[in-house]
């Protein structure tokens, strides 16, 4: 009898099927039995399509019932069925995909945004145009269901042609191996090309061998760094294996391993292991610090500029940031569908909205407060809170969704204990290439090179036909354009809102201070180190306590050595 | 007033039983100048205030607050008003900023000399205002869910009580999920140090759960780095046993650390997040593909599937004018407080204050899931717990309830000071935090416990 259309092995599948569900195993065996007899019924009336499509339909039927213990079996059903579309089902309704009209036709919707939704037909497959979702009520599931659908779906991927798809299934099925799954598997890595999926389906035997007691199963295990393998183990090395391969009906045992035995070996590889995930836990914190401190330094490092650089005390420099993350959030509105390349369009409509704020910003206030810092802070203060209403009154006081692209989600995996999350390795990335861009300005253009000696000696500067007004208004442009750019970048890990900011401007100023005033490379080295120690102190201090911690050590610092890290040496250091 | 004089002057004597001769005598007095002046006032609108930040950090959850009570009272002024009145709305905006609460609820009192507030989210600015309530002998309708561990006699608490929200859902996740690990994660400030001060002694006392198996974490608001706190919860949670994360964080902290779990593979059904503090409103601003699987403790939900919830959503969607306008538990509250006032008001035929305190107990009014709200002695009202998975459209399906309504308990159980203490605002006990093991009333704090949370 054929369990899954996908399968090259008629008696894989029978087993395989019925591991899908392991609570429900009786259950499965029960509904199998029944669904003998019935194709043994219809057998000689061999039908047609319409008979195939009233099953179909009543399988589909027994999804829509209010009780989710129903519903599990009704997915029991669907696995069991002969169904070809069966694993399409699964994962659309594992996807709440799976949807109902008002006319109770059973519909598969293609793409859930907006108010009217493409939708073909679940059981033909026919496209039936768009529908609004008012007309359609989801077949909903729960966390229990998507965990038996997530089982189902991975022991009939197993058999799939697509690479992808039995990697998923054999990740998914370490440390789910039962009895009934471990004889198929082992045909399955037999066959396995893939050297990774075979690795995986390999630990997952192993996993299930270890605790039917078999001693040469740690082998199999060794090195591992997964949390599954570590905790099948752990269970091995404390003895838990001992009293269940005692008490259980285990004769067939190819290797009987001693129980002390299994339990030393186990330990032995538990031991290697921790030594390993130390080392690869330590990699993980180094690069957790890293790219918080990347989000300093792009927050900060517009502000060096203006700051640093010119000595302009810019409060409303967090509002600038804002701008910069609500203009990701409006291209992204203008290109709908589209959210990587309104992503990628940003950094320049960013940097270009930003930069023109600021020059608004220094024309019509902080140039006429040239040299009186305290006036220069209450102005930008009361700029900012004008910024911060207006964006709560003109757009909205919610946050906004700013979608994060497909290639920015999810993680790149080293090993098991060690991946990187993608969204803000691309943020580490971007940082690194802002920073290098400023520095190509500051030190090769001429822009740089008159903006250093404005800084340098004003006066000079001017006698010798520079015209430090434009100088000015060039140099708080590029600070605020990099302020839009870490907007952009910001939108991506954190909330694209009115207050988006306010958290960030604290922090900014504390890496330009703490790097030494009027130096990038201070601020660079700065932030990355207070990313770097905030991280390294998190886990044994708390959220909390770290930024104090980190807080006091700043004071400390600047009381030590008040030029910051990087202080600017000769003359300009005088002015 | 003459009342508020005496409750000053109550308050230094300290002595219970000296309070209901003084009340009703105080009672008598403004009854009788009301008499003189009803005729004057009977064309002068009913005073409703709105106490709810319009800018600052808050706004963003507050500003719908505001439009909801509008809204009722727009209703309410089409039903004919109230007592013959029209109702009138006060708005002032204490721009999240806690002492301002405190001078912006006495320019309510004082000032506009409104009959009743609706307002507050915050515990701090509800802890801030205290004082001026009792004082100006005002009312207010708060309509959040908070720590508990309080009750005044100007209070009534239309949110939840954490015996109304968080021990429930531990209770679901207990029994119905199987967790045996738990991660207590929260913003650091008084509600969630509370609730997880009552959650860890709830969960060693009635499940027996060890130390080792529990995991404590507080963050400051606003968070948005969880790498770190995401890997801890993930190793946590794959020694395995099944965890789940019982979060009190606040606000925008929300949306990073979603994502920090999506993106480092925490799955909803592997560790499973139940969140105190995400509703509908907070979801309109996030992509909510990584939350989805995720749980919500509440007492209402938007998607309940219920006549007079529809009724609300549409009338909500018309007021605002906002087709994807969505509502949540915190509107719901304020819609039972104001159908409770009226309804107190109706009954007792007069907006004075004193009066609708008593005749406001016992007031029974539908809430939005198909049940009743009755207002407690002590000042909480009865409410169902819903627990509700979040769905990639920004709604919760509800996955389970209690059986019948729960009635808020203002001094939790579980935590050691406040085990013996109870609330009662009737004739003749009249206090908030009677100590039945010493048969003695402690009388109001409201001034220390205002000055502690705003020296914080």
């Amino acid at each position: 009898m054929r369990i899954f259309p996908l399968t090259p092995s008629a008696t894989a599948e029978a087993s395989a099927g019925s591991a899908a569900g392991r609570s429900c195993r009786c259950l499965a065996l029960l509904i199998l039995l029944i669904s003998l007899c019935l194709m043994v019924g219809t057998a000689q009336a061999e039908s047609l399509d319409a008979d195939d499509n009233a099953a179909a339909l009543d399988l589909l039927e027994a999804l829509d019932v209010a009780s989710y213990p129903a519903k599990g079996k009704a997915i029991d059903a669907i696995v069991q069925s002969d169904d070809p579309r069966a694993r399409d089902w699964l994962s659309a309704l594992l996807d709440g995909r799976l949807q109902r009209t008002d006319d109770g036709r059973f519909v598969v919707v293609l793409d859930n945004r907006g108010r009217d939704w493409p939708v073909e037909d679940a059981l033909s497959g026919e496209s039936l145009g768009e529908m609004s979702r008012r007309e359609l009520d989801r077949i909903g599931i729960n966390n229990a269901l998507r965990n038996q659908l997530r089982s189902a779906i991975a022991v009939v991927d197993l058999y799939s042609a697509d690479l992808a798809l039995r990697r998923a299934s054999a990740e998914r099925l370490l440390g789910e191996v039962d009895a009934d799954l471990a004889e198929p598997l082992a045909g399955v890595i037999e066959r396995e090309e893939d050297r990774r999926v075979r690795a995986r389906l390999v630990q997952a035997l192993a996993i299930h061998r270890l605790e039917q007691g078999e001693v040469d199963a740690v082998a199999d295990l060794q090195g591992s760094l997964h949390p599954r393998v570590r905790v099948a183990l752990a269970r091995a090395a404390s003895g838990a294996i001992e009293s269940r391969a005692a008490s259980g009906a285990i004769e067939s045992r190819a290797v009987m391993g001693d129980d002390s035995v299994v339990a030393d070996a186990a330990q032995a590889a538990l031991n290697s292991i921790e030594q390993n995930l130390r080392i690869n836990r330590g990699l993980e914190t180094l690069y957790f610090g890293l790219s918080l401190g990347s989000v300093l330094v792009l927050a900060a490092i517009g502000l060096a500029i203006t700051f640093g650089v010119m000595g302009v005390i810019n409060m409303a420099h967090g509002e600038l940031i804002m701008l910069g993350a609500y203009t990701t959030w409006a291209m992204q509105q203008l290109l709908p569908g589209q959210p990587g390349l309104a992503l990628i369009l940003s950094i320049p409509a960013g940097f270009l909205v930003a930069a023109l704020a600021g020059i608004a910003i220094e024309r019509g206030v902080i140039q006429f407060l040239k040299g009186r810092p305290l006036e220069t802070l209450l102005a930008t203060f009361g700029i900012s809170l004008i910024l911060q209403q207006l964006v709560r009154t003109g757009i909205s006081p919610l946050n906004r969704t700013v979608i994060t692209p497909e290639w920015m989600s999810g993680s790149l995996v080293i090993n098991d204990a060690l991946s990187l999350t993608l969204n803000r390795m691309y943020v580490l990335g971007f940082t690194l290439v802002v920073f290098a861009a400023l520095m190509l300005i500051m030190r090769r253009t001429r822009l740089g090179l008159e903006v250093r000696a404005v800084t340098q000696n004003r006066a000079m500067a001017r006698s010798m036909g520079i015209r430090a007004t434009r100088v000015d208004i060039m140099t708080f442009a590029l600070g605020s354009g990099v302020a839009g750019l870490a907007g952009v970048a910001l939108s991506q890990l954190t909330n694209v809102g009115p207050n988006l900011g306010q958290n960030y401007i604290i922090d900014s100023f504390m890496v330009v201070v703490f790097g030494g005033v009027g130096n990038l490379w201070g601020t660079l080295v700065a932030g990355l180190s207070l990313g770097v120690i905030n991280q390294i102190l998190e886990p044994w201090a708390g959220a909390v306590l770290a930024k104090i911690i980190v807080l006091v050590f700043i004071i400390l610092f600047i009381q030590k050595r008040p030029r910051g890290l990087f202080p600017q040496k000769g003359r300009a250091a005088e002015g | 007033m003459n009342a508020s004089r005496h409750k000053v002057l109550s308050r230094l004597h300290l002595r219970p039983y000296l309070r209901p001769s003084q009340l009703a005598a105080a009672a008598l007095v403004t009854t009788a100048s009301l008499g003189f002046t009803a005729q004057a006032l009977a064309e002068d609108p009913i005073k409703v205030g709105i106490l709810h930040s319009l800018s600052g950090t808050m706004a963003i959850s507050e500003t719908v607050l505001k439009d909801t009570v509008e809204m009722l009272i727009e209703q309410q002024n089409e039903q004919g008003g109230l007592l013959g009145r029209q109702l009138e709305a006060v708005v002032v905006d204490p721009a999240s900023n806690w002492p301002l609460f405190a001078e912006r609820a006495r320019e309510l009192l004082a000032q506009h000399e409104v009959d009743v507030v609706f307002g507050n989210w915050t515990s701090v600015s509800r802890k801030a205002v205290l004082p001026v309530f009792e004082e100006l002998n005002g009312l207010l309708f708060y309509p959040v869910q908070y720590e508990g561990e309080e009750s005044s006699e100007n209070v009534f608490y239309t949110g939840a009580a954490p015996n109304q929200q968080s021990i429930p859902a531990v209770n679901y996740l207990h029994d119905e999920v199987g967790v045996e690990r738990w991660v207590l994660a929260g913003t650091d400030y008084v509600f969630p140090r509370t609730t997880n001060r009552i959650l860890e002694a709830y969960l060693k006392d009635e499940f027996g759960v060890a130390d080792e198996d529990i995991m404590v974490n507080y963050t400051p608001f606003g968070h948005s780095d969880w790498q770190n706190i995401v890997s801890d919860i993930r190793r946590f949670g794959s020694e395995g046993k099944k965890t789940a994360v019982v979060s009190t964080i606040n606000g925008d902290a929300n949306v990073p650390f979603y994502t920090e779990l999506a993106n480092q593979g925490v799955d909803a059904a592997d560790i499973p997040v139940l969140a105190f503090s995400v509703g509908e409103q907070e979801l309109t601003g996030i992509n909510t593909g990584p939350l989805v699987g995720h749980l919500a403790a509440w007492n209402y939900f938007m998607s309940v599937d219920t006549d007079v919830n529809y009724d609300f959503i549409d009338a909500w969607i018309d007021y605002t004018g906002d087709e994807e306008a969505v509502t949540n538990d915190p509107m719901e509250a304020h819609y039972i407080g104001f159908n409770m006032w009226a309804e107190a008001v109706r009954k007792a035929g007069t907006t004075d204050v004193d009066a609708i305190k008593d005749a406001i107990i016992g007031v029974t009014v539908p809430n939005l899931t198909g049940g009743y709200a009755a207002m407690m002695p002590n000042h909480h009202i009865t409410k169902p717990v819903l627990i509700g998975e979040i769905q990639d459209n920004g709604q919760f399906d509800v996955v389970w309830q209690t059986p019948s309504t729960v009635a808020g308990d203002a001094w939790s159980d579980y935590l050691p000071g406040s085990r013996d203490l109870i609330s009662d605002w009737r004739a003749p006990m009249r206090c908030g935090n009677f100590n039945v093991s010493t048969g003695s009333c402690g009388g109001s704090t409201a001034a220390e416990e205002a000055e502690a949370a705003l020296a914080e």
